[in-house]
C-alpha cells in the first residue's frame, strides 16, 4: 500500500512539474498573469508528493518491507534503525529520490526568495526548475523506480554494504547533493535571463547568495566525502582523483569561478557572458556526473551499479538541458556588452585571472577524467590516468592561483591603487615565507621543494587576508558580513593549503610484522603490539587489536583497530584506529594473521590532515556569512536613471 | 569570429556527446584490457605437468601447430561454466587445449578433471602465479590462440561460449584446419 | 556522486575469483635489504594498478594476482634490475592501462599537452581583455571602487 502510494505521488510529481514548467516558461512569454500565478502553486503542490513519496520510501525501509525490490536489495532486518534510513540513499533508484527531493527544497526556497523579483523573471526561473524536475522524475519513474515490488517478498534483505554503514554516510549525500542541486538554481536564474534576454547588475546580485549557498554545501560536502574515505577505508587516503570524486570536484571549481565572475558583474556589469556560461556550465558539470556516474562508462569501484539503459535515457537528459541552455546561449549572449573599464592591476583583472585559472584547472580536471573515453573512442587504446597526472597539472593551474590571492584581495574596484597596500602586502609575504622554512626545515626534517612553498603560500593567504580586517577595525569601520564572509573563506582556504602541504610532504608509513609485546619504531612514535581478542557488534563478530602507542617515552594512547566481518553479506572490513595527538593523526590498520601469534599492521602519522576538513568547514562557513549580508535582502530593481550598461532593449534582443 | 565565439561551447558539448555515447555503447567492454601479446611471441615456459610432476611440459614441444592456452582454477566459477565447451573444442579435433593450471591445488584440479572430463591435451601448473603474469593474465578464465610459428595471435577473455568459439577463435584459424597432432598428457 | 564506495559488479566478466574484501587491503610487511631498494620498491608498487581491483594499486589491493605481481616487482629488484626495465616488463604485458601515470607518448601526447595549452590561451585571452578594457578607463563614467568581495 505505502510503496504504491509512493510510486503514485511520483506521478503526480511529474505531472505537477511539467505543469510548472509550461506555466512558468509560456506565461511570460506570452505574458499571460494567470499562468504565472499558477507556477507557484504547481511548485508546492510537486513539493508535497514528492515529500510524500520520499516519506513512503523511508517508511518502507523502517518497516523492513522486503516485498520492496529496492529495500530488500539494500537493507536488513538486523541493520540498525539509524542505517535503515540511511539506505535509502545507500543505491543508485534512492539517491535519485533524494535528488529530486532536494531539488524540491530549493524550488521551494526559490519560490520564497524570488517573491520579491520581478514576476516574469521568478517564473522564467521556476519554469526552469520545473523542467529539470519532469526530467528527473521521469527518468526515476522509467528506468530507475525504487518501489517495484517483489513477489515473492524476500524474507530478508541483502543488507546494507558495510562500508556504508557509518555515520559518515547518512550525511554524505545529503549535504553533497544539496549542493549539486543548488547550483541548479543559478541555471535556472541564467535561464530566466537568456528567455527574457536581460542580463543586469541586479541580476548578479539576485544570483550570488544562491550560488553562494549551493557552493557552501558542496564544499561541506566534498569535505564529508573525504573525510568519511580517510576513516573508513584506513589506509590514509583521503582523495584519489577517482571519476566519482572528480564528477563532484569539477562543480565545485566552476562554482568558485562563479561566485568570483558574480562579483565583477554586479559591482561593475563586467563578463556577463562570461557569467552567464559559467552559471550554465555549473549545474551542467553536475548533470555530466550524475551521468558519469550512472551510465557505466567509467571504470570506477565508487560507481553505482550501472547499465546502457540508464545512460541513454541521462544521455538525452543532457542533450535536452544543456544542448538547449547552450543553444540559448549561443542566441543571447552576443548581445550582452559593456562599457566599463579596468587597469591591469585592477581588482577585475586579478578576478579574471581567477577565473581563467578556475576553470582551466575545471577542463583539466575533465580531460583526466574522460580521456579513457577519449581514448577508447577514437581508437588510441586503453587509457589509464591517475593521481601522477591530475596533481601535476593540477597544481600549474592552482600555485598561480594561490599566489595571486594574497595580492588580488588589496587591489580596488577599476583602478587597482596596489601603492596604498603595497608594504603590508609585502611585509605578509617575507613574514610567510619566513614561517614557511622556519617551519618546514624546523618541525620536519627533508621534505620536497614543495613543502616550503605551499607553506608560505598558505600563511601568505591568512596573513594577507587579515590585514583589510585588522585595518578597518584600527579605523573603527563597520566590517560588513560580506567582506567578513569572504576574509573568512580566504584564511580556510590558506589553511588548507597548509593542511595539504603538510600531510602530503610529512607523512610517515610503514607496515610491520608484530607479535605479542613486540614494538615498532615510526619517526619519534613507538608502537607496541599487546595482542588481538574476539570482538561482536550489531551485525558482525570479528577480532580487534590491541596497540599501546609512545611518543619519544611519553604515552600517547591505546588504540584499537579491528577488522569485521558482517554476517549478512560476509564481507570483512577493516575499521582502522585513529587518533588524533596534537596536531597529527596516528592511523593503525590491522592486517593478517601473520601465525604463531603475529601479525601484520600499518602504521601511519599525519600531521595536520584533520585540518583539511575543518578548513573546508571554515570555507563554508564564510560563505554563508557571505550571504547574510544585508544587501542580498532587497530586491530593489534598478531605477532607469541609473540604467546598468548592457541591458537589451526588447527591439535590440529581437 | 566576433559573433560565433559563442557557439563554442555548444560546438564542444556536441563533441562531448558522441564520446558519451560512444562511451555508452563501449561501456560492455570496459573492463576487457585488450593484450599488448598479440602479433608478439608467446613467452617461453618449461613448467612440471599436472598428471606427471616429474616430466615437464614446455612451449619448445608445442611449436610447429596452432594451440589454445586456456588459463583456469578449480576454484574459479567461471572456468566451470566453460568446461563443457572445452570438451567440445576437443572433440572437435581442429585445436589441442593446452591447459595452464592457475595457482591451484593439485589433488583437487585432478579429481576435477576425473569427474568432469579432461579437455587438454596437456597441462601445466603454474603453483605461484609467475607464469601468469608473464602472459599478461589477470583473471580466470582466459585463453590465448597461439600459432604454429609461437606468436599469440588471440586473447580471449572469459568463459569460452559457442557463439565466441564460432564467432571470435575459429576465424583466425586458417580453412581446412586438420585434427592436431599435438602430444596427450 | 553519492557515497563513495558503491561496487561495481565485475565479476562476471573476470571469472570468479577470491573473493575481494570491498576494503580490506594489502598490508604487506617486505623487508628490503637497503633503504634505497626499499624506496623504489614501494614507489614501484604505487605506480601500478591492479589489474583485477582496477581502482587500487599493487600496494593496496588485497587479492592475490596483487601479491604475485609484487613479488615479482621484489625479485626483478633482488636481480638488480632498473625502474625502467621493470615498468616495460609490466607494460609489455599488461599494457599501458598497468600505469597511474599515463605515459607520454605519440597516442597520450593530447592528455599531457592540454593543461599547459589550455592555460596558455587563457591567460593570452586575458591579457587581450586586460587591454581592451584599460584602454576604456578613462572614458568610464562608473567611479565605483569599494574594495567590498
Amino acid at each position: 500500500m505505502i510503496p504504491e502510494l509512493g510510486q503514485f505521488a511520483l506521478i503526480l510529481a511529474m505531472l505537477l512539474a511539467a505543469l510548472q514548467a509550461f506555466f512558468g516558461i509560456a506565461g511570460p512569454a506570452l505574458q499571460r498573469d494567470r499562468w504565472m500565478a499558477a507556477v507557484t502553486p504547481a511548485v508546492s503542490g510537486q513539493f508535497v508528493m514528492i515529500a510524500t513519496s520520499m516519506a513512503c520510501l523511508v517508511a518502507s525501509f523502517v518497516v523492513n518491507d522486503f516485498s520492496v525490490a529496492y529495500v530488500a536489495e539494500n537493507s536488513n532486518s538486523a541493520l540498525p534503525l539509524f542505517y535503515r534510513v540511511a539506505a535509502v540513499w545507500g543505491s543508485h533508484a534512492g539517491s535519485l529520490i533524494l535528488w529530486i527531493f532536494l531539488l524540491a527544497c530549493w524550488s521551494l526556497a526559490a519560490v520564497v526568495g524570488t517573491q520579491k523579483l520581478p514576476k516574469p523573471f521568478a517564473s522564467r526561473v521556476l519554469g526552469v526548475l520545473g523542467l529539470i524536475s519532469f526530467g528527473f522524475l521521469l527518468y526515476t519513474l522509467a528506468t530507475s523506480n525504487p518501489f517495484l515490488r517483489l513477489d515473492p517478498p524476500w524474507p530478508d534483505g541483502e543488507d546494507l554494504n558495510p562500508i556504508l554503514q557509518d555515520p559518515g554516510l547518512a550525511g554524505h549525500p545529503p549535504i553533497l547533493y544539496t549542493g549539486y542541486v543548488g547550483l541548479a538554481v543559478a541555471f535556472a536564474f541564467a535561464g530566466a535571463a537568456m528567455l527574457e534576454g536581460r542580463l543586469d547588475r541586479d541580476w548578479a546580485r539576485w544570483t550570488r547568495p544562491w550560488t553562494t549557498a549551493a557552493w557552501a554545501f558542496l564544499t561541506c560536502g566534498i569535505a564529508l566525502g573525504s573525510w568519511w574515505a580517510y576513516y573508513t577505508l584506513g589506509w590514509g587516503g583521503f582523495w584519489f582523483w577517482d571519476p566519482v570524486e572528480n564528477a563532484s570536484f569539477m562543480p565545485w571549481l566552476m562554482a568558485t569561478a562563479l561566485i568570483h565572475s558574480l562579483a565583477v558583474t554586479e559591482k561593475r556589469g563586467l563578463f556577463k557572458s562570461w557569467t552567464l556560461l559559467l552559471a550554465v556550465l555549473a549545474f551542467s558539470l553536475s548533470l555530466v556526473g550524475t551521468f558519469l556516474v550512472r551510465s557505466g562508462v567509467l571504470v570506477s569501484v565508487h560507481s553505482f551499479a550501472a547499465s546502457p539503459t540508464r545512460g541513454t535515457f541521462i544521455l538525452a537528459f543532457l542533450i535536452v538541458m544543456i544542448g538547449g541552455a547552450l543553444a540559448l546561449y549561443a542566441w543571447r549572449a552576443p548581445l550582452l556588452k559593456s562599457e566599463a573599464g579596468f587597469e591591469l592591476t585592477a581588482r577585475e583583472s586579478f578576478l579574471l585571472f581567477n577565473n581563467i585559472l578556475l576553470v582551466t584547472a575545471c577542463a583539466t580536471v575533465f580531460a583526466g577524467t574522460i580521456a579513457p573515453l577519449i581514448s577508447a573512442a577514437l581508437g588510441l587504446g586503453k587509457l589509464s590516468v591517475g593521481p601522477p597526472y591530475f596533481n601535476p597539472t593540477f597544481l600549474l593551474s592552482m600555485l598561480p592561483l594561490l599566489a595571486l590571492l594574497s595580492v588580488g584581495i588589496h587591489a580596488r574596484w577599476k583602478r587597482g591603487n596596489l601603492h596604498d597596500r603595497a608594504r603590508p602586502i609585502i611585509l605578509t609575504l617575507i613574514a610567510a615565507a619566513v614561517i614557511g622554512c622556519a617551519v618546514i626545515f624546523g618541525l620536519f626534517t627533508g621534505g620536497r621543494v614543495l613543502g616550503p612553498v605551499g607553506v608560505t603560500l598558505g600563511a601568505w593567504i591568512i596573513l594577507s587576508s587579515l590585514i583589510d580586517p585588522i585595518d578597518r577595525l584600527r579605523r573603527h569601520i563597520t566590517i560588513p558580513r560580506a567582506v567578513l564572509g569572504m576574509t573568512l573563506a580566504h584564511i580556510g582556504l590558506g589553511i588548507f593549503v597548509i593542511s595539504i602541504t603538510s600531510v602530503e610532504g610529512f607523512t610517515a608509513e610503514r607496515d610491520v610484522a608484530l607479535g605479542q609485546g613486540q614494538s615498532a619504531q615510526l619517526g619519534a612514535y613507538e608502537f607496541r603490539f599487546e595482542g588481538i581478542r574476539p570482538i561482536e557488534g550489531a551485525n558482525y563478530s570479528g577480532v580487534g587489536g590491541t596497540v599501546v602507542v609512545t611518543r619519544n617515552g611519553s604515552p600517547v594512547g591505546v588504540m584499537y583497530p579491528e577488522k569485521r566481518e558482517y554476517w549478512v553479506q560476509h564481507t570483512v572490513t577493516t575499521a582502522s584506529a585513529i587518533r588524533m595527538y596534537h596536531t597529527s593523526n596516528i592511523l593503525i590498520a590491522l592486517g593478517q594473521d601473520l601465525g604463531d601469534g603475529r601479525w601484520s599492521l600499518r602504521l601511519q602519522v599525519r600531521p595536520m590532515v584533520t585540518f583539511i576538513w575543518l578548513a573546508a568547514f571554515i570555507m563554508a562557513m564564510g560563505g554563508m556569512l557571505a550571504i547574510s549580508d544585508r544587501r542580498y535582502r532587497s530586491a530593489r530593481v534598478a531605477a532607469p536613471a541609473a540604467a546598468p550598461v548592457g541591458a537589451m532593449t526588447r527591439s535590440e534582443a529581437g | 569570429m566576433s559573433r560565433y565565439r559563442f557557439t563554442v561551447p555548444l560546438v564542444l558539448f556536441a563533441l562531448l556527446v558522441v564520446v558519451l555515447a560512444i562511451g555508452i555503447e563501449q561501456s560492455p567492454d570496459k573492463d576487457l584490457i585488450p593484450s599488448p601479446l598479440i602479433g608478439k611471441p608467446a613467452p617461453a615456459f618449461s613448467l612440471p605437468s599436472l598428471t606427471d610432476p616429474g616430466r615437464r611440459v614446455s612451449s619448445t614441444q608445442l611449436r610447429g601447430h596452432w594451440y589454445l592456452f586456456n588459463v583456469w582454477g578449480t576454484w574459479c566459477g567461471s572456468c566451470r561454466l566453460e568446461h563443457s565447451m572445452l570438451l567440445r573444442i576437443k572433440d572437435t579435433g581442429i585445436i589441442p587445449l593446452v591447459g595452464l593450471d592457475w595457482k591451484d591445488d593439485r589433488g583437487d584440479a585432478l579429481s576435477f578433471l576425473k569427474e568432469q572430463g579432461d579437455p587438454y591435451a596437456t597441462i601445466a601448473v603454474d603453483q605461484d602465479g609467475s607464469e601468469a603474469i608473464m602472459w599478461g593474465v589477470y583473471g580466470a578464465p582466459e585463453t590465448f590462440l597461439v600459432n604454429p610459428q609461437g606468436i599469440v595471435v588471440y586473447k580471449f577473455i572469459g568463459p569460452i561460449t559457442e557463439q565466441a568459439w564460432e564467432d571470435q577463435i575459429l576465424p583466425h584459424l586458417p580453412v581446412g584446419q586438420t585434427p592436431a597432432a599435438a602430444s596427450s598428457s | 556522486m553519492a557515497a563513495r564506495l558503491y561496487l561495481i559488479v565485475v565479476a562476471a566478466l573476470l571469472g570468479s575469483l577470491l573473493l575481494a574484501s570491498p576494503n580490506a587491503y594489502a598490508i604487506a610487511p617486505e623487508q628490503m635489504p637497503t633503504p634505497q631498494l626499499e624506496a623504489r620498491y614501494l614507489a614501484l608498487i604505487h605506480g601500478f594498478r591492479c589489474m583485477q581491483c582496477q581502482d587500487e594499486s599493487l600496494a593496496d589491493s588485497p587479492v592475490d594476482l596483487a601479491a604475485d605481481m609484487r613479488r615479482q616487482i621484489r625479485d626483478m629488484l633482488l636481480a638488480g634490475q632498473t625502474d625502467r626495465q621493470i615498468r616495460d616488463f609490466m607494460v609489455s604485458r599488461y599494457g599501458y592501462f598497468i600505469l597511474f601515470k599515463p605515459p607520454f607518448v605519440w597516442k597520450t601526447a593530447w592528455l599531457w599537452l592540454t593543461p599547459g595549452v589550455l592555460l596558455l590561451i587563457g591567460v593570452i585571452a586575458a591579457l587581450r581583455v586586460i587591454r581592451q578594457r584599460s584602454a576604456l578607463v578613462a572614458t568610464d563614467p562608473d567611479d565605483n571602487d569599494l574594495t567590498d568581495a
